[in-house]
């Protein structure tokens, strides 16, 4: 087991290490076998782990002391446990499936060692930061992730609005590691120790003012890096990354960073009703609010962005309530689903030979059969139909709501999914159906992607078709509760058993999503002329929804302009005037005098030689004058 | 016997003469005789200085002559070298021309 644990992260971060280094002499488009080889050896390892863990083992190693001074101790350590193990196999399934896809979708890309020289990175990064066992390395491989990140998708940097995107990423999820940071200082300072099983501990000589603090800190960096509300503007644009990564990260992993890491600290944030609720509301609204936004988009990604946003808002509703494992539930399900989403439009994208614009898109079915298909089966997960693996988490998510009181949540939650389903659906019928809506030589052009492609949405659309079946059964008390019963032990509220009320409520659900899936079918594909009536008829609120809030353009109005504003007033006024008026100064100084000095080098030896004489003289008439 | 004060007349006289010419002479070659000049000044000055010494011992301003004399063969031949590529430069000898250094 400890090699097993000790393996998963270093096996992709060698490959890193070889292939970045040797990958643009050597290997050049075989790059892949060897990060291929290293993640799949991962993925196999996380089985291995998942098996045990299941079995009832459980590891919490201190590997080597980092840091030793005075009180302050951290260990570089690993957790293991049903949460870790969870998390692992899902990262390991969809990194190991991105990979095997990214041959196809980067294929004869320039940078092409490079990328997977950074996966290799994103999945050592990942895996750290599910196995740390202590706050500050948690926080370390956060940063990490963050780092992958921001490379990839500025990958092709050249692109102007792809390193813009990189950067605005990177900067917002500054604002929420600020957060993380000071609550990890705060934890330290308030309890003496970093390491999650010594914090947990000591849980209950926290005030309660303390709690909360620390709490909606470490709130702050999950709102970040699982883009809540109102941190949440660096996902929409991180799509510019090749789509595998948009897959890889920004939808089925590091997104999910923050939940896990909410779900890790259950703990502390169990014993603060203030953070809960917050944690709930923010997230319930980032749920309906990024649902209304992707209602209207037409970029394929874009509407698969703000779907994701949403998914996760959905998370940390459950976290809020208590429902810890409904939220980790909803994480590894949408984790698969979206994960095959993603590689399902990148597969369109590649079929259109580069546009998302949905707009120009239709009548794909024919063309991308497997696609299409795989593409069907993750949009119903993810809409709730019956039996998919989005219909138990998501019941179970709302389930929660209500059960904890929270039928307001509940009620949003459900519009939520209605919305849900008719995005998704949007989507499918604008893609797939109808009439195509680009150019003649696009759609002549437009083939079935190749297997490394198609073979990865196969290999998904199981999982995101079953693992409802597979962990949600019974409902909210499945498999996945019994597994993560002993994470959430002290934490979770009191069981109920599944009664009438629970049938109605998943019945609910079911119909809201079918009802959401056949209203895309009148809108799109019946009546295709609703849509702009419905548009004009909402008026306000479908421009708002169409310019994302406009909250962009309020950063820009209240942050960014001014911050930059200031800047270049203190180039212009400060910089300028003050320090290069003082560097200037001291330079037209120097000049000056040597102008002024410059006469006495007049070059003639014998001007040279008369003024030695005199400086003779004036010596032996000083020293004449001295003596007498 | 001579007093200390007419040989030091002497080489005082010899010293200014040759300062005088190494500042006014436009001459390369006059400029490098009167540099002669002054070190003979001196070579006099030790000479009556070693010889009016209150404790007498022989060869002892001698010496310096010979250093002097020796360096200053050295630098008429320098000098004169000098001299002769300057003219085959220029066709002229003049102090005054050469300024290229000046700042």
């Amino acid at each position: 087991m400890k090699a097993a644990v000790l393996l998963i992260p270093l096996l992709p971060l060698a490959s890193f290490f070889i292939t970045g280094l040797f990958g643009k002499r050597y290997f050049k488009e075989k790059s892949h076998y060897l990060s291929i080889a290293a993640v799949a050896a991962s993925w196999l390892l996380s089985v291995y782990v998942i098996v045990q863990v299941e079995r009832g083992e459980e590891l919490s190693w201190e590997i080597y002391s980092w840091i030793a001074a005075g009180s302050f101790k951290v260990d570089i350590g690993m957790l293991v446990d049903q949460l870790t193990a969870v998390m692992l196999l899902v990262v390991a399934t969809v990194g190991f499936m991105v990979h095997v896809y990214s041959v196809g979708y980067m294929h004869g890309d320039a940078g092409y060692y490079r990328f997977f020289a950074y996966l290799n990175l994103f999945m050592f990064s990942m895996f750290m930061l599910i196995l740390a066992n202590n706050f500050l390395l948690l926080y370390v491989f956060w940063e990490a992730v963050g780092l992958c990140s921001y490379l990839l998708i500025s990958f092709w940097y050249h692109k102007k609005s792809a390193a813009n995107a990189g950067t605005k990423a990177f900067l917002t999820n500054r604002v929420g590691d600020f957060g993380f940071g000071l609550g990890v200082m705060l934890i330290f300072v308030s309890l003496g120790t970093l390491s999650y099983n010594g914090v947990f501990e000591q849980v209950g000589r926290l005030g309660t003012g303390t709690l909360t603090a620390i709490c909606l800190l470490l709130f702050m960096g999950a709102m970040g890096k699982s883009a809540q509300f109102p941190l949440h503007v660096w996902l929409p644009d991180a799509m510019e990354g090749p789509t595998p990564v948009s897959s890889l990260i920004h939808a089925a992993t590091m997104v999910n960073a923050g939940v896990y890491m909410v779900a890790r600290s259950s703990p502390l944030f169990y014993h603060s009703s203030t953070a809960m609720f917050v944690v709930a509301l923010t997230g319930t609204f980032t749920a309906i609010f990024a649902a209304s936004i992707g209602l209207v988009q037409n970029d394929i990604k874009k509407v698969l962005a703000y779907s994701t946003v949403s998914q996760l808002g959905y998370m940390f509703t459950a976290l809020g309530v208590g429902a810890w494992a409904a939220g980790m539930f909803h994480l590894v399900a949408h984790g698969f689903f979206k994960g095959l989403l993603f590689l399902c439009s990148g597969s369109v994208i590649h079929a259109m030979g580069g546009e998302q614009d949905m707009r120009k898109m239709g009548g794909l079915k024919n063309k991308t059969k497997i696609t299409y298909w795989t593409f069907v089966i993750g949009a119903l997960a993810i809409s709730g139909f019956p039996g998919l693996a989005g219909f138990f988490s998501k019941d179970s998510v709302l389930a929660g709501a209500f059960h904890g009181g929270y039928w307001y949540f509940w009620l949003i939650g459900l519009l939520a999914a209605f919305m849900t389903a008719f995005y998704m659906f949007r989507l499918i019928f604008m893609t797939f159906h109808g009439k195509f809506r680009g150019k003649q030589e696009v759609l002549d052009h437009a083939h079935e992607s190749p297997p490394s492609m198609w073979v990865p949405l196969v290999v998904l659309a199981v999982p995101a078709a079953l693992i409802g079946l597979a962990l949600g059964l019974p409902p909210e008390n499945g498999h996945i509760d019994h597994l993560l019963e002993p994470v959430f032990e002290a934490v979770r509220g009191e069981a109920h058993g599944f009664g009438l009320l629970d049938g109605g409520l998943m019945t609910l659900s079911a119909l809201i999503g079918i009802a959401g899936i056949a209203l895309a079918w009148l809108f799109y594909v019946k009546r295709t002329d609703l849509p702009e009536k419905a548009g004009a008829r909402a008026g306000v609120f479908y421009k708002l929804a169409l310019n994302k809030y406009y909250i962009d353009e309020i950063y820009f109005a209240v942050i960014i302009n001014p911050v930059m504003a200031l800047g270049r007033g203190l180039w212009k006024y400060f910089d300028i005037a003050v320090i290069d008026g003082f560097v200037n100064g001291a330079a037209r100084a120097a000049r000056n005098v040597g102008k002024w000095l410059r006469p006495t080098q007049s070059g003639r030896v014998q001007a040279y030689m008369f003024t030695m004489f005199l400086g003779l003289l004036a010596l032996l008439a000083a020293y004449w004058l001295l003596n007498h | 016997m001579t007093p200390l004060q007419n040989y030091l007349a002497l080489s005082i006289a010899l010293f200014a003469i040759g300062a005088w010419g190494v500042l006014s002479r436009r001459n390369v070659i006059l400029v490098v005789m009167c540099i002669e000049l002054m070190m003979n000044s001196i070579n006099i000055a030790l000479v009556a200085f070693s010889n009016y010494s209150p404790s007498p011992a022989p060869g002892r301003g001698e010496v310096f002559v010979f250093f002097i004399f020796a360096l200053a063969a050295a630098e008429a031949a320098v000098g004169l070298a000098i001299a002769i590529a300057l003219y085959r430069l220029r066709q002229r000898l003049s102090v005054d021309e050469l300024d290229e250094m000046k700042g």
